[in-house]
């Protein structure tokens, strides 16, 4: 199979070809420097992305807390996680980066408080 | 709905006209209840024209359009002071731009005579100039008709709807009637979408849709027809400004396209005449847009229509036959139909509210004087009217007037809670538009309508998603975005 | 003239990214009493519902949220000692002078001795772009939009069209879809992409949204709530294409067409307007024709990168603490114009003051390009210039140089496609 990727590191936007099958690349033609081939290499095997949303909170004025993936996890995932938060509720106080869900559908990647609460 | 409402009389429709009566009627110790299925007073056409109070110098003479339009006009001083009603009369100008409207000045200046309205006079073209800088420099002279004015329609409306309110009359929106009631020769009440009502006097002010009420009764001798008119409302910031309400000469396909002040200083221009079928059409078009932006190039050469901040509008009843009648039947008593009111209908509402009542009384209506009537009307007190020493007061007495929910045009949060509570109750966001101006700045609600839907919510005590733009269905949002259900 | 209720050295004018940035720069200027006024309840600007990755990619070298990046600020600047004022609307300016009406510190007339204006933009709308067809509920701009969902928990529609592919409307394209709603396209009036491509792959490209260049939409259709949109293919003369129309069934048109520097207080003063920025014409302090007042961030002219408004806003901060303390120098401007295929560049003025001090001009072509020259020039001798692989005029470009270098006489920014590239 051959993907072609427009690499998102940088603004130049590269085309990036990969070739391969599931998690198996044969070859990658079009980066010109190498943040740009990993990145074209993990969207071809399993794109990540930062996930980011809200929870709803009580006790507090704001009636959302906006939160974010720590780390990337993998695209495909994204929906799923989007519906565990829905079902969330924080109540104050929150500080910064705060664990509001842990380890996200056993992802490995905690979901953070991007703002506070008071 | 429940039980039967009795009532003396019956207005069908809450525009200009109809709210006039009711105001008129308020000073006689009846019951009056007016219906319109709009879900806010200001009708069709008397929320959606070009804000005049026509002087009647073009009228059709001796008609009883222009009896009412030149009998109206004077009373607007008196009006606009004690409903509390943005008013001013900065006068129109007629420019004549070639010989054959130039020819025409003399005529036009006949025929308002001819209607009573004989303070109309000529200016040269350096007088015009003078006093309209930014007219076309073609001109070659034109008539000045003092009295052409510019007032707060929507204000206007309410005006005569919360004083009606307050001297006892009572008003049922989103109430369409369905059927008007007659038992031998009379007419008794009405089925509407809302309930029963028996009247003892039905007034027919259904504007646009007079016709489909006259039709209930049989006495449907006309047809009214959607003329359209697209408008372009400019910034303030504009540069390209006018002082007086620039009127076209009519030739002898069109009426023309005017430009003029709004009582809030802004710039409004148009209107296109396109006659239509479907009542229901207020979409502006390119083409109509177009037209508009072509001709008023004529008059106004440097008019900046990419300061335009909204485009609207309105559909004028045209009566086919034309011709405003206030007709009363002897086979059919106790009613009075009004029809042809178009584009004069905002500026005739004054006086037709006291010939309409006269015409009930003439036909039998009998009622005493209700000697608690007070004809004044305090709108709301505007935090964009006060000076620093009142807006500080205010806002020590009243927090809310501190916090400006509407930027662009100064809008508090205490005027907002005003408008939701006040006697005709502003329940949806354009009612609340309407009352205040909140929303049409030039972030056209970009800023303000997300707070006005939270405001609205809170005081009506209903979720967000059941806040309406204007009529039901006009939904704002459709509900939480997280309300804890997965989807 | 009210006795003035507060007195402060710089008073700053909204706290978003501008905002924060300048205050937190006042006061380690040396500034004695710094002041934010805010009419949101919270500071963060803008940036609080922007709750999506992107920004701080070379301020701080990481990828934060908007909340993220707002929270870091606010922190530096409460422990820089600046004091924020919220629920409070500043409704005039002028010499040294504000008017704030708010509901907890009442009508209050702050005398400060400097003021930096952070008000950032406000949206086009649909009555700006003339779209006709009916004015059903459901056209929200794409700002508007992103509050009513990210700030306040309430969702606009089910079916959405978004008009224009600036980076707000396809971030709203993502949001929308990941909330639940379904986003049939994105229309683009231009034949290229308005916003960043990484953002068209990650908000279009993940969530298979289509993307129509070229088109715009004719009408809106819908008599309470928007029904539909009917769309259509528009020539090189941005002209509608006959017969290549469509209707597309939605209940919502989501507008994000353009950001417009919100500079009623700025004109309301009497200030000098920059016609093509509609923002105050400022000098390399970011200061004003009023020379008490500075501005900084959207409200001069529309960034694309908070990183740089942040750097931009720390200039205007430090240079309003200077005038304040009486040390900000005042010696003879030039003028600085956009040239050939230059939009415009800011600052508009600089001012000679024979320092050593960098010089960054930040402007946008006019249109996309190649290889190209980026040149500034005085009486015709280039005093800078540098080569880039392609522009376009939804980024924005830099030139620097040192104060030092110029002399009398406009300085001039241009552009030049590269000879056989």
């Amino acid at each position: 199979m051959e993907k072609t990727i427009i690499c998102t590191v940088c603004p130049q936007g590269c085309r990036i070809t990969v070739a391969g099958e599931g998690s198996r690349i044969d070859s990658v033609t079009g980066f010109t420097c190498p943040r740009g081939k990993a990145y074209a290499e993990q969207e071809f095997i399993c794109p990540m992305r930062i996930l980011t949303g809200s929870v709803r909170t009580c006790g507090t004025t704001e009636p959302l807390l906006p939160v974010r993936s720590a780390d990337r996890i993998p695209r495909d995932r994204i929906p799923e996680c989007m519906k565990v938060l829905r079902t969330v509720t924080v109540k104050p106080p929150v500080k910064i980066h705060d664990t509001v869900i842990k380890n996200i559908l056993g992802t490995g990647v905690d979901i953070v408080a991007c703002s506070e609460l008071e | 709905m429940e039980k039967t409402i009795k009532t003396d009389v019956l207005i069908i429709g809450a525009g200009a006209v109809g709210c006039a009566i009711a105001r008129e009627l308020s000073r006689y110790r009846l019951r009056v209840l007016v219906v319109d299925k709009n879900e806010d007073v200001g009708g069709d056409a008397s929320k959606s024209n070009s804000a005049i109070i026509h002087t009647g110098y073009d009228a059709k003479p001796g008609t009883l359009e222009s009896e009412l339009v030149v009998a109206a006009n004077p009373m607007y001083d008196k009006i606009a002071k004690e409903l509390d009603v943005p008013f001013a009369r900065i006068g129109g100008i007629l420019p004549a731009f070639n010989e054959e409207q130039f020819s025409q000045l003399g005529a036009l200046r006949e025929k308002a005579f001819l209607n009573r309205v004989y303070d109309v006079d000529y200016l040269t073209a350096s007088e015009l100039l003078k006093i309209e800088p930014n007219l076309n420099p073609k001109v070659m002279g034109g008539l000045y008709i003092p009295r052409e004015s510019i007032i707060d329609p929507f204000l206007l409306v309410v005006g005569y709807a919360e004083n009606a309110c307050q001297n006892g009359a009572s008003f049922l929106l989103g109430t369409r009637v369905t059927a008007i009631h007659t038992r031998d020769g009379q007419v008794t009440g009405a089925s509407t979408t809302g309930g029963e009502i028996e009247a003892k006097y039905i007034v027919n002010a259904a504007g646009l849709y007079c016709d489909e009420v006259a039709a209930m009764v049989g006495k449907a001798d006309y047809c009214v027809n959607p003329r359209k008119g697209q408008f372009f409302i400019l910034d303030r910031n504009t540069s390209c400004k006018v002082n007086h309400i620039v009127l076209p000469i009519p030739t002898k396909i069109t009426k023309g396209k005017l430009m003029c002040p709004t009582i809030h200083g802004n710039m409004l221009v148009g209107p296109t005449a396109e006659d239509l079928e479907d009542k229901l059409d207020h979409s502006t078009t390119a083409e109509g847009l177009d037209s508009v932006a072509r001709d008023v190039a004529n008059l106004i050469p440097g008019v900046r229509l990419s300061d335009t901040i909204t485009q609207y509008c309105g559909l004028r009843p045209n009566k086919v036959p034309e011709g405003v009648c206030v007709d009363v039947y002897d086979n059919l008593r106790n009613y009075v139909n009004i029809s042809g009111v178009r584009s004069t209908g905002l500026t005739a509402s004054a006086s037709l509210g006291r010939h309409v009542v006269r015409k009930l009384m003439e036909i039998g209506l009998k009622a005493e004087r209700n000697e608690n009537y007070d004809p004044v009307r305090k709108g709301i007190r505007l935090l964009r009217d006060m000076d620093a020493a009142e807006k500080a007061a205010a806002a020590a007495k009243d927090p809310r007037y501190g916090r400006v929910i509407c930027r662009c045009e100064t809008v508090s949060e205490a005027e907002i809670i005003q408008a939701i509570h006040s006697p005709i109750p502003a329940r949806s966001v354009d009612a609340v538009k309407r009352r205040l101006r909140a929303g049409m700045g030039r972030c056209q609600g970009g800023f303000c309508a997300p707070r006005i839907i939270g405001i609205l919510s809170r005081e009506l005590g209903v979720p967000e998603s059941a806040i309406q733009k204007n009529q039901p269905g006009s939904y704002m949002v459709v509900g939480k975005s997280i309300d804890g259900e997965a989807k | 003239m009210n006795e003035h209720n507060l007195i402060c050295d710089v008073a700053v004018v909204g706290a978003g990214p501008a905002g924060l940035a300048a205050a937190a720069a006042a006061k380690k200027q040396g500034a004695g009493r710094v002041l934010v006024i805010e009419r949101d309840a919270l500071p963060g600007g803008i940036l609080l519902q922007c709750i999506h990755p992107g920004f701080g990619l070379t301020y701080f070298k990481e990828e934060l949220t908007g909340p993220e990046y707002a929270h870091r600020f606010v922190k530096a600047a409460k422990e820089a000692g600046v004091e924020f004022l919220t629920d409070a609307t500043v409704l005039e300016i002028g010499d040294k002078h504000l008017r704030v009406l708010g509901p907890s510190c009442g009508l209050l007339d702050i005398q400060a001795g400097a003021i930096v204006l952070a008000m950032g933009c406000r949206e086009r709308t649909r009555g700006n772009i003339r779209t006709p067809g009916t004015r059903p509920a459901g056209v929200y701009t794409a700002g508007a939009g992103q509050r009513l969902v990210n700030r306040q928990n309430l969702m606009i529609g089910k079916k959405i069209v978004i008009l224009g592919s600036g980076d707000i409307g396809m971030i709203m394209a993502r949001r929308l879809t990941l909330q639940g709603a379904k986003v049939e396209a994105v229309v683009e009036l231009l034949p290229y992409l308005a916003g960043l491509t990484r953002n068209r792959v990650q908000c279009l490209d993940d969530f298979n949204i289509p993307l129509l260049l070229s088109h715009t939409v004719a009408e809106i259709r819908g008599h309470q709530r928007v029904e539909a949109v009917k769309i259509v293919q528009v020539d090189d003369k941005r002209q509608p294409v006959p017969g290549t129309e469509r209707v597309i069934e939605c209940d919502t048109l989501l507008l994000s067409v353009g950001l417009i520097p919100e500079n009623e207080l700025t004109r309301a003063a009497g200030i000098a307007i920059d016609k093509v920025t509609s923002g105050p014409s400022v000098n390399q302090y970011m200061q004003t024709s009023l020379p008490s007042v500075f501005a900084c961030g959207n409200v001069v002219h529309v960034n694309d990168l908070v990183d740089n408004v942040s750097r931009e806003s720390e200039q205007a901060g430090r240079s309003a603490a200077l005038f304040a303390a009486g040390k900000l120098p005042e010696t003879k401007e030039i003028a600085c114009a956009p040239g050939t295929g230059i939009r415009y560049v800011v600052p508009q003025r600089i001012a000679l003051d024979g320092t050593d001090a960098d010089l960054t001009l930040y402007f946008r072509v006019t249109a996309p390009g190649g290889a190209s020259e980026l040149t500034a020039a005085q009486s015709g001798k280039v005093l800078t210039s540098r080569k880039v692989r392609r522009v376009s005029p939804g980024e924005m470009e830099h030139l620097n140089l040192k104060n030092s270098v110029l002399t009398e006489g406009n300085l001039t920014v241009s552009i030049a496609a590269e000879e056989g590239k």
